[in-house]
């Protein structure tokens, strides 16, 4: 169970959010500029609310009135970027250990090959990372991600980087995921599809509000936001640079 | 003509003592002021950033005199570290490399800041939320993609050690066999009568070291940028 009730102020632009999701899949939906990214960067422990709580289950990752923030590194909750951002001077197979060996878990090939069969990239283990295609990079972060055995996956709008075809590709993973993963995910994306796909539960956000919570149900038939990706980065993200 | 001797032997085996000695005691401290300088906004960093480029304006002489003045057998810190350590600078091969590894010392610093600057810190993040505390992080991520610049600014001061002589000649003064470096060598052998194929030879020596240490460094940095690119 996921817990968040934040406040910040970013420039001009504010994020106040409430929810409580219990679902396998908790979709953070809105245009750009509505405050995914911030919100998720939060709850990843990369940006410190100004006030509120955020915790999973009964533990309590920011409380600002107790002066309570995990750093990120010990929150253990993995974080699959858009740009995958895997570790250039590491190949594959050692970007997906790094994870793993900074929590300090044991190596378990059983692990290794349940997470690599899910996935399909026992093809790619010795590659260098400038040799994978968008597709291929966002299926190795996703590995790298699970393989610190994270208590919660998220995951900012990890298709964004791709064409229609390679979103094709990656969303069979993503359902495979959610049904055998074990873990729940927090899907940051503004295209509902990718929601409805996953079942998730839907926060709708505009302007750094919540404006509808609830199944898939709330989400529109068609996307009100059409994102422009040349439109430029949404206010929060552009302050995270 | 050729025929090196044993006393410019020593003089070129000096100089590549003091010179590795320099390059490798200033690199830690030259990576952390790099690094301090590239990431943090704190009350006197232009003071810092002043001081550490300070060597390469102020004349050498001047460097050379403070030095003694400082690290001298009755100098503040020289006195301190003699007493209790038994660390001399004065009129010592180690003084020698002291004023090498202060005069290089900008030319160390500089290219590694610019490569830490350049490094994504969007990497450092997502190294962060793997479970990197931020000291693995700089050693994880930070350290190897920087790893070019640091090359760099140890071959650039490494030949700044090697061809000192301002400096090290004010401080530790033109010892043979103690202080007396291929360049204070050469200043010698040109103050005596016939000493003009000596200081050729050692004049060759000195270029062979300087391409040899340049070659090494494109090297190094070539292989270092593709690993970068991730090929």
């Amino acid at each position: 169970m996921l817990k968040v009730d934040v406040v910040k102020k970013l420039g001009d632009f504010s994020v106040e959010v409430k929810f409580t999701s219990a679902g396998r899949v908790t979709g953070l939906f809105g245009s750009s500029g509505a405050g995914k990214t911030s919100l998720i960067n939060m709850i990843a422990g990369l940006l410190k609310p100004d006030r509120g709580t955020i915790a999973i289950d009964d533990d309590v990752l920011d409380d600002t009135a107790a002066g309570i923030h995990v750093p990120s590194y010990r929150r253990r909750i993995g974080y699959v970027f858009q740009d995958a951002r895997l570790f250039p001077h590491l190949d594959v197979t050692q970007n997906l250990h790094y994870g793993r060996r900074m929590n300090g878990v044991a190596y378990h090939a059983a692990d290794l090959d349940r997470i690599v069969g899910l996935l399909d990239i026992g093809h790619l283990l010795a590659r260098r990372t400038g040799q994978l295609s968008g597709g291929e990079r966002q299926r190795v972060a996703l590995g790298r991600a699970l393989l610190m055995r994270p208590r919660l996956l998220l995951l900012d709008e990890p298709l964004g980087s791709l064409d229609a075809a390679r979103k094709a590709e990656i969303l069979p993973y993503l359902v495979r995921l959610r049904d055998e993963g074990g873990v729940p995910m927090v899907y940051v994306t503004h295209d509902p599809n990718e929601l409805r796909r996953l079942e998730a539960e839907v926060v709708m956000l505009q302007g750094g509000r919540v404006v509808a919570f609830g199944g898939v149900e709330v989400l529109p038939a068609v996307t009100p936001f059409s994102e422009s990706r040349d439109g430029g980065p949404g206010v929060g993200e552009h302050l995270l640079q | 003509m050729l025929e090196i001797s044993s006393a410019e032997w020593t003089a070129v085996l000096l100089s590549l003592k003091v010179g590795v000695v320099a390059t490798l005691v200033a690199t830690p401290f030259g990576v952390a002021i790099a690094w301090l300088l590239a990431r943090y906004d704190f009350w006197g960093k232009s003071i810092l950033d002043a001081l550490v480029h300070l060597p390469l304006v102020l004349p050498p002489v001047v460097t050379g005199y403070l030095l003694l003045l400082t690290f001298g057998r009755r100098g503040m810190i020289g006195g301190w570290l003699a007493e209790h350590l038994g660390l001399v600078f004065a009129f010592r091969w180690t003084g020698a490399a002291l004023a090498c590894g202060i005069m290089s010392f900008p030319l160390l610093v500089r290219p590694i800041r610019l490569s830490i600057e350049a490094v994504d810190r969007r990497l450092e993040q997502a190294a962060s939320t793997l479970g990197a505390a931020p000291w693995r992080v700089f050693f994880t991520i930070t350290l190897p993609l920087a790893l070019p610049g640091v090359l760099a600014g140890m071959v650039l001061g490494f030949a700044k050690a090697i061809g000192e002589f301002g400096a090290t000649i004010t401080f530790v003064s033109n010892i043979p066999g103690e202080t007396q470096t291929i360049s204070a060598a050469i200043y010698t052998l040109t103050q005596v009568p016939d000493g003009d194929a000596a200081a050729m030879r050692l004049v060759l020596v000195a270029v062979a070291i300087s391409m040899v240490a340049l070659v090494a460094s494109e090297w190094f940095a070539r292989r270092a940028t593709q690993r970068l690119h991730g090929v």
